[in-house]
């Protein structure tokens, strides 16, 4: 039993270290290839762009939904006016960066690791590297930068598109008065709160896709099946580490951010 | 015999504790086309990827012409081609050149325009390879090895999947195109008796080890003994007695 324990928890240390590395030298080896902008641009628009309707969508029910909680429970404190504020910056501080970097990882995040572990079982990886071309610098480089540009910009939707949710709902349909949900939210919504949300967002953009990449990459080594299943369980992996990686560094940041 | 091109000594590699290749020393003539037989998972491909690189070898050194002991100038074919599905014909031969070397997009054009009409692409040019057939996929794969104006290509299984029509159409495709291009060929097959039309050399690997090295001919005319047992059920299947 504590040999097992033990076996389990040398693996996991293991398995940090190794992803570690596999991040750095990803992040290090951008400019170390040709068509650097061509490639980042298709990263770009393939985590970013094709990310934009579903982040969107999220953003605004959320919001309306955390409208109409938030003036139930505000309502008993006699407090509605607070609405905005309250909706604000927990979308700005929370729900925003949380929510988008789950959304991304559920569309692009998945694709990338299924894309990558395809292309390890179909020794296109191997291929790459006869071809002395480096494979983290052509396949996992460009959308770890592309991540670290679009995960903020997507937060910065979903906050704003979430925070007019919370207005269709307060203001449009409970009719809390507009003045106040807009001023409230200009005087309690500081730059360092945004700022906040946006290290959050840097940070779940390089774990996820990290934890993706890595996951596909060494699909052949990682799955306890060969082939196709095998794809499917470290996609499947991909994306349950991910968005426990979310959640706990989101404990951890938020406990360091407040604390500033 | 001519000069050596590629020189394998004490080459070893092992999984946990099954030993795979067991201090093997192999000389590849410049120019040749040697072929590696043995039974299926004896290592046959483990010994082409320690050679290319891909895997590293527990001991031993390999040796270009007497030179450095990794092997620049070597493309390496594989299995299933490995080509990628999201580029088209013309854009997979050109990825090894567009990436490592410095060309501007008109000589690389010419440069893989030209090897499109060498190798008879020139309808696949604009299509991807899940829209063309398997021979096809092979030249592709060998268009893009030829890019880079190897020294020696290692084919990996070239025939595995084919049925016997086309396993002789891809070694003629191999024949033709190495009196073209002139380079020298490692291949690991176990299409034996039919590879042995095309190759100089026949290398087997049995138990970790190459236990014959030498011309086909002598191999079919007096094999030794111990090579009788995989060879015969092969000949046999193949030639009937009459």
């Amino acid at each position: 039993m504590i040999g097992r324990i033990g076996r389990k928890g040398i693996s996991f240390v293991s398995e940090l270290g190794e992803l570690t590395i596999f991040g750095a030298s990803s992040l290090g080896s951008l400019f170390r290839q040709r068509h650097t902008f061509e490639k980042l641009t298709r990263s770009i628009y393939e985590i970013g762009v094709r990310c934009i309707p579903i982040t969107l969508i999220v953003g605004l029910f959320t919001g309306l939904v955390l409208g109409l909680q938030l003036y139930y429970v505000l309502t008993k404190f006699s407090s509605e006016s607070l609405l905005g504020q309250a909706v604000a910056l927990s979308i700005i501080m929370e729900i925003g960066p949380v929510f988008t970097a789950i959304m991304i990882v559920g569309q692009a995040g998945s694709a990338l690791s299924a894309e990558i572990g395809i292309q390890r079982n179909a020794e296109q990886i191997d291929a790459l590297q006869t071809m002395n071309i480096n494979p983290l610098a052509f396949l996992v480089s460009p959308r770890l930068y592309a991540a670290l540009i679009c995960f903020p910009i997507l937060t910065a939707f979903f906050d704003i598109v979430g925070i007019y949710g919370g207005h269709l709902t307060g203001v449009s349909m409970l009719g809390v008065d507009q003045g106040a949900y807009w001023s409230r939210i200009y005087e309690a919504v500081s730059v360092k709160n945004v700022m906040d949300g946006f290290y959050k967002a840097l940070t779940f953009g390089l774990l996820t896709t990290v934890i993706c990449a890595f996951q596909g990459y060494y699909t052949h080594v990682k799955a306890s099946i060969p082939g196709a299943r095998g794809v499917s369980q470290t996609t499947t992996r991909a994306v349950v580490l991910s968005s426990i990686a979310i959640l706990s560094s989101d404990y951890l940041l938020t406990s360091l951010l407040l604390e500033k | 015999m001519s000069d050596t091109f590629l020189q394998l000594r004490g080459l070893s590699k092992r999984f946990g504790p099954q030993v795979i290749l067991n201090a093997i020393d192999l000389d590849i003539p410049l120019n040749s086309h040697t072929t590696v037989i043995g039974r299926s998972g004896i290592g046959k491909s483990v010994l082409l990827k320690c050679i290319s690189g891909l895997l590293k070898p527990d001991a031993g050194t390999i040796r270009l012409s007497n030179s450095t002991k990794s092997i620049p100038q070597c493309a390496y074919m594989f299995q299933q081609n490995a080509l990628f599905d999201s580029l088209n014909v013309f854009e997979n031969i050109a990825l090894p050149l567009r990436e490592k070397e410095k060309v501007s997009a008109q000589r690389l054009s010419e440069q893989v325009n030209r090897l499109i009409d060498q190798l008879d692409l020139q309808n696949a040019a604009t299509k991807y390879p899940a829209e063309i057939s398997g021979g096809m996929k092979k030249r592709v794969a060998l268009a893009r090895a030829l890019i880079t104006k190897p020294e020696i290509i290692l084919f990996d299984e070239p025939t595995t999947g084919l049925d016997p029509e086309r396993k002789f159409s891809v070694f003629d495709m191999i024949r033709n195109y190495r009196q073209q291009f002139g380079f020298t060929v490692l291949m690991v097959s176990h299409d034996v008796p039919e590879v042995f039309g095309i190759t100089d050399q026949v290398a087997w690997l049995d138990a970790g080890k190459i236990r014959y090295w030498g011309p086909p001919n002598d191999l079919l005319e007096s094999p030794p003994m111990e090579l009788a047992g995989f060879l015969n059920p092969r000949l046999s299947t193949d030639k009937p007695a009459a």
